[in-house]
């Protein structure tokens, strides 16, 4: 099984680089068509809000195993402002960026599990994952 | 890296090669509002074929594009969203608004002929 990759995220080429990788992994991992379209979209919305709201940040993409199915971890963390409420943050819409609003609550529909943590100034971490159905 | 755009006619065609930056679509943007008035188009056509990936971000900027063009006297039609991404579009929530959109280049110039002719008759 290969190493975790770690990717440093700060600009928007890193976003495009982040994305790009996440779906080379998953295409290592058996995941077709659609869903890596899904996983990479979803990675680029969970990059972009670490390069608009906190600046820089890494985002981390595995391999884990469950039960027979393997999947592909994402894992964005960042040391900015943090989210003071991550409930709106997740409704649709909701946004003070300056966008849709579409970026959380849409990579959430896109993967299979979806946590955020965050904390005022401290900082912010999602964790989704997507499984490959079991053949 | 910068999008070319072709013109035919009255009709900016700005064909999109590799993946876009945030950057680069706001590039995009800037230049087809430039385009729009210094060669006096009636019809944008931004073919996304290349795309692997329209998130929140893309959707956005196009749905601009298409929008104040629109405002400057220009129809835009977006082509070539690939299956896949269309179908992660939905899944995200995203549409592309009052956007046209055709499946490929021909159909779009068909779009904004049919468009111009309906037009001049009005």
């Amino acid at each position: 099984m290969s190493e975790p990759r770690r990717i440093a995220v700060s600009r928007d080429e890193d976003v495009v680089v982040a994305r790009q990788i996440g779906r080379a992994l998953a295409t290592e991992i058996g995941f077709k068509g659609s869903d890596l379209t899904l996983i990479a979209t979803a990675i680029s919305e969970v990059a972009r809000n670490i390069v608009v709201y906190a600046k820089h940040g890494d985002i981390t993409l595995d391999i884990v195993e469950d039960r027979g199915r393997r999947g592909v971890c994402v894992v964005a963390r960042d040391e900015g402002p943090g989210i003071p409420d991550v409930e709106k943050a997740m409704r649709d819409g909701f946004s003070t960026g300056g966008s849709l609003g579409l970026g959380l609550p849409g990579a959430r529909r896109l993967m299979d599990d979806f946590e955020i943590v965050s904390q005022v100034g401290v900082g912010t971490t999602v964790t989704m994952r997507k499984w490959t159905t079991r053949s | 890296m910068s999008v070319p755009i072709l013109r035919q006619g009255d009709v900016l065609i700005a064909s999109i090669q590799v993946a876009q930056t945030d950057e680069d679509l706001r590039g995009l943007r800037d230049q087809l509002a430039t385009e729009v008035g210094s060669q006096r188009a009636k019809g944008v056509i931004i073919d996304v074929t290349a795309l692997d990936v329209m998130d929140s971000f893309a959707t956005r900027t196009l749905r601009a594009i298409a929008y104040s063009s629109r405002l400057r006297g220009a129809h835009t039609v977006v082509v070539g969203i690939q299956p896949d991404v269309a179908f992660a579009m939905v899944q995200l929530g995203l549409d592309l608004g009052a956007v046209s959109t055709a499946l490929d280049l021909d159909d779009a110039i068909d779009e904004l002929r049919a468009r111009r002719s309906e037009e001049s008759r009005a």
